[in-house]
């Protein structure tokens, strides 16, 4: 970023995603304090669709720190990867293994005669 | 001295990674990436972790709803959310500042960078303070509940299923209780203050209050506490063992043990990356005053800061969602 390229002042669009941010923030605290039943008491592969939607927002809010705020729409797509494809990887990795597992245990105590251990 | 000196460095300053620009980002920037990188896995750990126990305690982890109530100047209101919502507008709104100094250190600005990187300064320090204020009522408690001789714990509510406090229903009762320590113990044991209320007071007062009922741990198909009858109520009480207020690393008055570790745990670690954040930002801040950059012809240095600053912005984005929201 540093040679030669003009900086051009992104103002206007820093801005518009500090509105896209607040808007998203705005719609999960109404959803949060409202939940709406079709939403609260249904159920899609092991949580409510609400809490689906809270952590797609939350996803598309990281996308727009990471790519505006932190300017990760500017740099090479070599670095986008490097950075990006580890971290979601990983982490859907690591979510899968311990949620299985957490769930798994959950049915042990509830099927088996031990009740709480730790 | 100059002969020893291998040619190949003939920079003047090579420790910033010299012209060589690995995927077009400067040294310093690629390893603030990394380091990014690697600080967010270990927040998804925490938060993974967090999720594992509550798969595993899921239908007795506590709601969130009724644990965050709190609003400064409202006494008595129960207001889930809205103080969340306020402090993650605030590291937004940081946030913003931030990439507006970055912004003006594009243009060599250095007035703007000033103002700008002093509002974040601000906004950092009024999150953390914010934080401050949430984990001193999260410790506090509000109604206090009972823990059984099996680990569970009992809450206290009226007919109409409103939470009651401890503090009125507790009979009084002439008993002396002594707190445990060091020199009158048989061996290194002591214990910390004393509840308001002993195990009897409450069974005393519950007995007085025949309109009272208790509210177990339980999640029910609609996603409320379990309300117990009278007789039931009555029944449970006689197992209890421990009066608990508030929260500590033990226990805690809120439900699940491990949901107050998790919950000073992951913020605390959030809270005290804001605060070296702010620090950090301050230090920068006095940099640009001192015309450090200016010298440099270059304010990258703002730019680095900007994705630390941001990067935990976004990992609050996280905490917000896991543990108020869902």
């Amino acid at each position: 970023m540093s040679h030669g390229h003009e900086h051009v002042s992104n103002i206007s669009r820093i801005w518009k995603v500090f509105g896209i941010l607040s808007a998203v923030t705005i719609v999960e605290v109404i959803l949060g304090i409202y939940k709406p039943d079709s939403l609260h008491f249904s159920h899609f592969l092991g949580m409510s669709l609400l809490n689906w939607i809270f952590y797609g927002l939350t996803v598309f809010k990281a996308y727009y720190i990471v790519w505006a705020f932190m300017h990760m729409e500017g740099e090479k797509s070599s670095l986008r990867s490097a950075v990006v494809i580890p971290v979601i990887f990983l982490i859907l990795y690591l979510l899968f293994i311990l949620l299985t597992e957490g769930n798994y245990i959950y049915g042990v105590f509830k099927d088996s005669t031990i009740k709480w251990n730790f | 001295m100059e002969a020893t000196v291998t040619t190949a460095n003939s920079e003047e300053k090579t420790w910033g990674g010299g012209d060589n620009q690995p995927m077009g980002a400067s040294y310093g920037k690629l390893m603030m990436w990394f380091f990014i990188v690697s600080d967010a896995l270990t927040f998804s750990g925490f938060l993974a972790a967090y999720g594992f126990s509550r798969f595993k305690f899921i239908e007795t982890w506590p709601l969130a709803d009724e644990v965050f109530t709190h609003f400064p100047f409202m006494h008595g209101v129960s207001a889930p959310m809205y103080y969340v919502a306020l402090m993650t507008f605030i590291l937004i709104f940081s946030s913003v500042t931030m990439v507006l100094a970055v912004d003006a250190g594009h243009q060599m600005k250095k007035d703007k960078v000033v103002i700008y990187m002093f509002l974040t300064i601000i906004g950092g320090g009024i999150f953390v303070g914010s934080q401050a204020w949430e984990w001193k009522n999260f410790i506090k408690g509000e109604y206090g509940a009972i823990e059984t001789k099996g680990g569970s714990l009992l809450q206290f509510v009226d007919k109409d299923g409103k939470r009651v406090a401890l503090a009125e229903f507790a009979a009084t009762l002439p008993e002396v209780r002594e707190r445990l320590t060091r020199d009158k113990a048989k061996w290194f044991m002591e214990e910390g203050s004393l509840p308001s209320y002993s195990v009897a007071e409450v069974q005393a007062g519950f007995k007085a209050h025949p309109d009272l009922l208790i509210r177990t741990e339980t999640i029910t198909a609609d996603k409320q506490k379990t309300i117990l009858s009278r007789a039931e109520s009555e029944q449970r009480l006689t197992q209890a063992s421990l009066v608990v207020e508030g929260a500590n690393l033990t226990r805690n008055e809120y439900g699940s043990k491990l949901f107050a570790d998790f919950f000073f745990f992951i913020t605390g670690f959030h809270g005290f990356h804001v605060l070296s954040g702010v620090i950090i930002n301050i230090i920068i801040f006095f940099n640009v005053l001192l015309g450090t950059y200016e010298k440099r012809k270059s304010y990258e240095m703002v730019e680095k800061v900007g994705l630390y600053w941001h990067f935990v912005d976004l990992v609050w984005v996280f905490v917000f969602t896991v543990f108020y929201l869902v």
